[in-house]
């Protein structure tokens, strides 16, 4: 069960049409193929997608599950908006209450066990071997975690363990944390479990019926087996407009371990159907990803250009994101910014700065530009601006 | 797009003979092109923009590669229930009398038999182009020809069996030729059809009971002054390949951006197998320019005026020009090549030399190590 219908607030203008788990992420990718593609890997092959905010985008990319492998006729992916009922409609309350409101969809496979994903992280994780764990350790709830710095554990949730693996604990955000294991919201429940704590939390009134407030802790206080499973590699969440900046950046970095061109766990994505791209006489480019479609002139440094992107004669794009259909006009200059899908920037326009550029580092930050927006032709948009509407002077 | 009463046909063996290094490990149909498709990719691309949701590929050898490509045709929107992709390989494969046009499709019978359309279009896939199939078979029925026969207008490609048309003032055609490695200007067909698929199978039963094999010769310039045949002047860019030379050149056209956007057009898009790699990559040390480039490529080394595919990787000291490197090929770093095609997974050692020239280029074998 993919939890993919929250909002992602703090990626601001770009999601304000699409859900955070559409966001197109890697060069060719959006954040829900990782999720996915780890499901079809692992050998699961029912997948319910859960989904609330903007679903339009999301449920359109999903499809009939074809990319992954997923269009089965007695499994599959399965999109799962909330419905009504006889009784009235809700929105999903909570990460509880979503899995809650879906209930009968999971009867139907009458499972053993029930995973529970996000999609708000970058990450190739084999799900097959932390439910072999789970079923070795006979648990009710296995909860992923990995190791992060002590420094940074206090932005977590941090699962507290006994040598057995066991789970004592939750410490949500500790200001002085006991331990370095993060939760990374990956979930195996035993559905029998499960659906009993679904139910009871769904009772009570004063419950938020979200699983790490309420479902978990429930749970552990009630003496249930609860387990840490430790995941070792490349985990990166993406919902921040910083995280999201660096982990594009990630794949351009020989040393991150976050191989996408492994044949042994392929990460599935929609593919645009475009012809190879073209580098031009004109053009310079190095240490960047570029995709198919794309028209490159000028010159890229440190960038990731998604499918159909063009960047004409003149331009400069330094440590950039360049989303699907986005064009750089002449003499343009793009550093240190997230250029959403169809954006258009005209020629000799600025859009964000280098750190080097700004007097004060506390004014510089990735710049964003939203989704159809026009950058007129000699605009600027500043270091850590925020620009969801067309741009025709300075901002 | 609309459904059409056509049945489409494609012939991917056709000229093979006209590509022999790259046709001896696949058909004609499957040669790689243009950095991540397949010529097939072509003809069947229009067919679909054109509405075409039947389709039969007619193999005759070597088709194991093109079968890989084509799966269920999903790619192409033709896995159907009803209709979809049809691979046909020969009826009684061992009928000496399998040489020709004919023979194929007079062992078809059945699959016409199957299909509903009232029409068949006919192609083969030696034409690189985004051609229009719907207007030619809108021209089919307007002109109340028997059969339509597509053509390009210009200079005559070097290809064996080579039909060379005159046609009347109303298009209609007065006299076909049968040449072998024809010279000058002229019209000449590519393999293009359009008839009423009654009318088809009539005319392949009526050639087999003569033992008569050649379509072109046997029915076409036979029957001239007996049945209505209008030509089709394709208008479109379309680039034929009769040699290495013209394949090489024709893979060279895609680097010229205004070539490149008559043959991928966004109301009529070409397409091809998913691969699902990752894109690109570049270096540090990466020096590209005037290149195409496919997903998966790595790029460490200096790559001019090349086309590049899938999964191909390029070391660092490398120096490419004028070069065609087919998937999963592997170029170590001192190495200079001019004017060469390697074909998939090849891998050339460090600090090889080979130079050839644009009309006569080298071409290094699937899987050879250099």
């Amino acid at each position: 069960m993919l939890l993919a219908g929250g909002q992602g607030s703090r990626l601001y203008a770009l999601t304000r049409n699409i859900a955070k788990p559409a966001v197109p992420y890697g060069g060719k990718y959006r954040i829900i193929d990782f999720p996915l593609s780890n499901c079809i890997n692992s050998g699961i092959e029912t997948v319910g997608v859960l989904t609330q905010y903007q679903p339009l985008e999301l449920s359109d990319y999903i499809g009939s599950g074809m990319p992954w492998d997923l269009d089965r006729s007695q499994a599959g992916v399965h999109v799962l908006p909330p419905y009504q009922r006889n009784k009235g409609a809700d929105w999903y309350k909570g990460t509880a209450n979503a899995i809650y409101q879906n209930i009968a969809f999971i009867e139907r496979y009458d499972p053993e066990y029930v995973l529970v994903l996000s999609g708000d992280h970058i990450y190739k994780m084999d799900y097959s071997k932390m439910i072999e764990a789970h079923k070795e350790k006979n648990a009710d709830c296995t909860i992923a975690v990995i190791e992060v710095e002590m420094e940074e554990a206090s932005r977590f949730g941090i699962l507290n363990t006994n040598p057995d693996g066991s789970i004592y604990e939750f410490d949500e955000k500790p200001a002085v944390p006991k331990s370095n294991l993060a939760s990374m919201g990956i979930y195996v429940f035993n559905w029998k479990k499960m659906r009993k704590y679904l139910i009871e939390d769904e009772q009570n009134p004063d419950s938020e019926n979200d699983f790490g407030k309420n479902v978990l802790p429930a749970m552990l206080n009630a003496g249930e087996r609860m387990f840490a499973y430790r995941f070792e590699g490349y985990w990166k969440d993406v919902g921040t407009i910083d995280s999201l900046w660096e982990a594009n950046m990630d794949i351009l970095n020989p040393k991150v371990p976050l191989d996408l061109s492994d044949r042994e766990w392929r990460i599935y994505s929609r593919n645009a159907g475009l012809p190879p791209h073209y580098v031009a006489d004109s053009a310079k480019v190095q240490n960047s990803s570029i995709s198919e479609g794309c028209n490159v002139y000028g010159e890229v440094e440190f960038s990731v250009l998604f499918p159909g992107v063009t960047v004409e004669e003149g331009a400069i794009v330094y440590d950039s994101i360049l989303m699907p259909g986005a064009h750089v006009g002449k003499g343009a200059k793009v550093q240190y910014a997230i250029v959403a899908e169809n954006v258009e920037i005209g020629e000799n326009a600025v859009v964000g700065e280098r750190p080097e550029d700004v007097s004060d580092l506390k004014d510089w930050g990735v710049a964003v530009v939203a989704q159809d927006v026009k950058v007129y032709p000699g605009a600027t948009v500043k270091a850590k601006a925020m620009i969801d509407a067309d741009v025709k002077g300075d901002e | 797009m609309r459904k059409t009463n056509v049945l489409g046909l494609i012939f991917p063996n056709m000229h093979d003979e006209a590509l022999r290094d790259l046709t001896a490990i696949r058909a004609f149909g499957s040669v790689p092109f243009a950095g991540r498709y397949r010529l097939i990719d072509f003809p069947l691309s229009n067919m679909v923009n054109a509405g075409v949701s039947k389709v039969g590929v007619v193999t005759k050898s070597n088709y194991q590669s093109l079968m890989d490509h084509l799966g269920s045709g999903k790619a192409w929107d033709l896995s159907r229930k009803n209709e979809g992709l049809y691979i046909l390989p020969p009826f009684g494969a061992t009928d000496e009398s399998y040489s020709g046009r004919v023979a194929s499709l007079a062992g078809m019978e059945a699959f016409f038999a199957n299909s509903k359309e009232d029409y068949v279009v006919m192609s083969d896939c030696h034409v690189v182009g985004n051609i229009d199939y719907g207007k030619l078979i809108k021209a089919h029925t307007a002109t109340g020809a028997d059969i339509t026969v597509g053509y390009i207008r210009g200079e005559l490609p070097r290809l064996d069996n080579l039909m060379v048309l005159q046609a009347d003032n109303d298009g209609r055609v007065t006299d076909i030729t049968i040449e072998n490695g024809g010279e000058g200007e002229g019209n000449f067909g590519i393999g293009l059809y359009v008839l009423r698929k009654d009318l088809l199978v009539q005319l392949v039963r009526n050639a087999v009971s003569r033992n008569q094999t050649h379509f072109e010769r046997d029915i076409l310039q036979r029957y001239v002054a007996d049945l209505n045949i209008q030509g089709y002047e394709v208008t479109e860019q379309a680039l034929v390949i009769s040699s290495l030379a013209s394949y090489y050149a024709a893979n060279m056209a895609m680097l010229d951006g205004e070539k490149r956007g008559k043959l991928f057009l966004n109301e009529r898009q070409i397409y091809t197998k998913v691969r699902d790699c990752c894109p690109a990559m570049y270096g540090l040390e990466s020096n590209v320019s005037n290149s195409l480039v496919a997903d998966g490529a790595i790029i460490n080394g200096t790559v001019k005026n090349s086309i590049i595919f899938r999964n191909v990787r390029i070391e660092e000291g490398a120096e490419l020009e004028d070069c065609i490197v087919m998937q999963g090929a592997v170029v170590f770093g001192g190495t200079k090549l001019g004017s060469v095609v390697l074909d998939k997974d090849v891998v050339v050692k460090e600090s090889r030399t080979l130079q050839g020239y644009a009309s006569f280029p080298i071409y290094i074998d699937k899987k050879s190590i250099v």
